[in-house]
Formats: structure tokens, C-alpha cells, sequence
């Protein structure tokens, strides 16, 4: 039985993939928080009446 | 009456049971009313390529190549549809609804590592995980940036799980959210957003997504397009047509040129069903991660959110969002958390084609 476990699950496998779980979600925040920065600058203009 | 007796001798029975399935998304197109558009033509196409001897199979195998093995043309031209579609309003009156976007993303890089842990190459395991990303368009364009060897039941997990968010997302957002918390009103204070932010809006985006994440230009960049020629006023027609009949006639095509993949013998395997519980997978924990962010954001804040807009950071747009905001009803039917949700649900969208982007970035050039 544990070696038909070990046939499906590839712990190896797992372990290359958790560092991009990580640097991913990192890379949306960081990239969202720039968005969000530029979107309140925008906002921040005075604005000329053309709405 | 020897064609007909050598093609029945031809029948198979993989190729039948891909009729049952045909069949299945067919009625769930019909019966359902489950993503009608794209579930009815994959489901006709299904039985299509899986006739004994079909003629059409190669006729739709040549849609496949031209549609979307080159350079993914049909997913990126419904882009811009959907980007004409779109009011971005709801997301710039309150910015900082984007984190729950970034944050619903959770499921993909989840997924990713699940997807490994089940024994899938690197490219196969990322290309399977981007279905959490909700967005039918952008789960094609990576996983056939990645060459990934599993595009059919991808796809059908992508656009399938999309359709049954409202059956998916109750179950989960209930489980990590209180009655109280799920009480919870918000009051949407809706700001005047100048046509100026609405026009630089997606030319700003374009170009901060392309620098970030330069894979992802083509996604990000037709869905800005299209939502420029919706906001700068002066396309009014080709806003128009952008929404309804290009984007009609794409979804046409794309349903019945992704059932070119659901061949008997390359569909109906042990990896397809693995792939659609991953899919799933990748949906429950996209809705946990939104859903968290708003309760961790709750601790820090004096005027509370709803945890359950978290939940719209999916892009399965407006599904997603209308499910958050009958929930909410459902509970306190004085509670409208609509216009919060389907801002949290547009920056879903634009979130799901960042973290294509940057699985794009991190694994093109592993595929075979």
C-alpha cells in the first residue's frame, strides 16, 4: 500500500513547486499594490469637470 | 449499406461514452442554463469528433490550429470583448478592493503545488492550476503557452467550474465565514470617477502588466483594449460590437474548435479526472483566500468588511459576484453588497491575468 502511494504522490515533485506558491502570490501583491497606488493618484487629480 | 456496416464495426466504446459526456454538457447548456454559449457547442462537438470515421474532426482540428494553437487568437479576440464589457467604475471609486482580487488568486499557486504533488510536470502542473484563475481565456492561452499535453480537460474544467460557481461558492464561503460576520453591511459611498482615470485606467494597467510580467502583455493588453474602446467615447459602434457580436461569434468558434481536443482516446484517462478535482480544488481555495483576506483585514479595521466580497475575487464575472451579493440578501435582506462585490469580482479578472502572466513568466521554456 505505501508503495502505491508512493507511485501517485511525488514529494520531490511538491517540494520544487512550493517556492513559486511564495513568489507568486509575493508578485500579485506587489504588483496589485502598485495598481492601487496609481489608480489613488489618478483619482487624486483635480479634476476639470469632464466627468 | 457497406459504409454503414463498416462504420458501426468502427464504433468504439471510449467514443461512446464521449457522446454520454457530450450529451451531459448539452443538457447541462439547456437544462441548466450552465455557461449555454460555450458548454452547448463543446458538447455538440464533442459527439462531432467522436462519430466513427468523422469527416468533421479534421475540419475542426484546422479551427484548433489556426484559432488557437496559433498564437491563441480566439482566446485574446474574446479578450476584447470581454474588456468592452466591462465597467472598471465599481474597482477605481474604491482601489483598495484589488487586494481581495490578488488574494483569490490563492487557489492557482495552491493548485500548482497539488497538481505536482499528484506527479505532473512542472508545465502540466501549472498550466491545471491556472484554471483557478476562473477565466476561461486566460486558462487556454497559458496552458498552450506551456505546451502543456492536458489543454482539453483544462478547458472543459475551466469553463464548466465557471458555470457552476453558484453551486461551488455557498458551501465554502459559508464554512469560513459567522452569521455575524455574514451580516455585516457595507455602505457603498459610489464616487464620481473622471473620464480621465476611466481612459488612462487601462492604458496604465497595460503598461504596468507588461513590464511586470511581459508573457502576459497579449491577455492584459486585448482586455485593455477593449475596454478603452468603451470608455473613450468616441467608439460608441465598435464598443457595441466588440460586446455583442464579436464576442458571440469568438465564443462560437472556441466551443466547437475546444471540442477538437475531446477525442475519445485522448480525453477518457485517469489524468482528465484528476484534472477536473484539481479544477475544483483550485476554485475552493481561491474562494478560502479571498474570503481570509477580508476576515485578517477586519482585525485592523473599524469599519468592517463583509468577509464574503473576498469570495468575488474569483474572475468568474458577474456569476461570482452575484452569488456574494444573493448571500448577503439571503441573511439581511436590507444588505446590498453588489456594487462591493462586482468591484472585487473586475479586479478578480484583472488579477486572474497577472497571475498568468507571472506563471508564464516562471515556467515558459519548460514545456516539451
Amino acid at each position: 500500500m505505501p508503495e502505491f502511494f508512493a507511485n501517485i504522490f511525488n514529494v520531490e515533485y511538491l517540494l520544487n513547486s512550493l517556492p513559486y506558491m511564495g513568489k507568486g502570490m509575493l508578485g500579485i501583491f506587489i504588483v496589485t499594490a502598485v495598481i492601487v497606488t496609481v489608480v489613488n493618484a489618478l483619482n487624486s487629480l483635480p479634476d476639470k469637470g469632464n466627468k | 449499406m457497406e459504409v454503414l456496416y463498416e462504420t458501426l464495426l468502427a464504433i468504439t466504446w471510449p467514443q461512446v461514452a464521449m457522446w454520454a459526456i457530450g450529451g451531459l454538457l448539452i443538457y447541462l447548456a439547456i437544462a441548466k442554463e450552465m455557461e449555454p454559449t460555450l458548454l452547448l457547442p463543446m458538447g455538440f462537438g464533442a459527439i462531432l469528433v467522436n462519430l466513427p470515421l468523422s469527416g468533421a474532426a479534421s475540419v475542426i482540428e484546422h479551427l484548433f490550429d489556426i484559432g488557437i494553437a496559433g498564437h491563441e487568437l480566439f482566446p485574446l479576440i474574446l479578450f476584447i470583448g470581454i474588456g468592452a464589457m466591462i465597467d472598471f467604475e465599481p474597482l477605481l471609486t474604491n482601489p483598495k478592493l484589488m487586494f481581495f482580487g490578488a488574494a483569490a488568486q490563492f487557489g492557482i499557486f495552491f493548485t500548482l503545488c497539488a497538481a505536482s504533488f499528484f506527479g505532473f510536470e512542472l508545465n502540466d502542473a501549472a498550466s491545471i492550476a491556472i484554471i483557478g484563475a476562473a477565466d476561461g481565456p486566460t486558462s487556454i492561452f497559458v496552458a498552450q503557452e506551456l505546451n502543456s499535453n492536458y489543454l482539453a480537460p483544462i478547458m472543459v474544467a475551466a469553463y464548466s467550474y465557471m458555470a457552476l460557481v453558484p453551486i461551488v461558492q455557498p458551501p465554502i464561503i459559508k464554512l469560513c465565514t459567522t452569521k455575524a460576520e455574514r451580516k455585516i453591511r457595507m455602505v457603498y459611498k459610489g464616487k464620481a470617477v473622471s473620464k480621465r482615470t476611466k481612459i488612462l485606467f487601462p492604458i496604465i494597467i497595460t503598461a504596468i502588466v507588461g513590464l511586470v510580467a511581459p508573457d502576459a502583455v497579449a491577455l492584459i493588453g486585448f482586455l485593455m483594449f477593449g475596454n478603452l474602446i468603451r470608455e473613450c467615447g468616441v467608439l460608441n459602434s465598435l464598443s457595441e460590437t466588440a460586446q455583442k457580436v464579436l464576442a458571440n461569434l469568438i465564443t462560437i468558434f472556441l466551443g466547437i474548435t475546444i471540442a477538437s481536443q475531446m477525442k475519445a482516446d485522448e480525453f477518457l484517462k485517469v489524468d482528465t479526472f484528476i484534472i477536473l478535482g484539481l479544477g475544483l480544488v483550485a476554485f475552493v481555495v481561491d474562494t478560502f483566500g479571498g474570503v481570509m483576506l477580508a476576515k485578517i483585514m477586519n482585525l485592523f479595521l473599524k469599519e468592517k468588511i463583509n468577509p464574503m466580497i473576498g469570495a468575488a475575487g474569483i474572475s468568474a464575472f458577474p456569476m461570482s459576484a452575484r452569488v456574494v451579493h444573493k448571500l448577503g440578501l439571503e441573511e439581511d435582506n436590507q444588505n446590498f453588497l453588489l456594487m462591493h462585490s462586482i468591484g472585487v469580482n473586475v479586479s478578480g479578472q484583472v488579477a486572474s491575468v497577472i497571475a498568468g502572466g507571472l506563471i508564464l513568466a516562471f515556467f515558459r521554456g519548460i514545456g516539451g
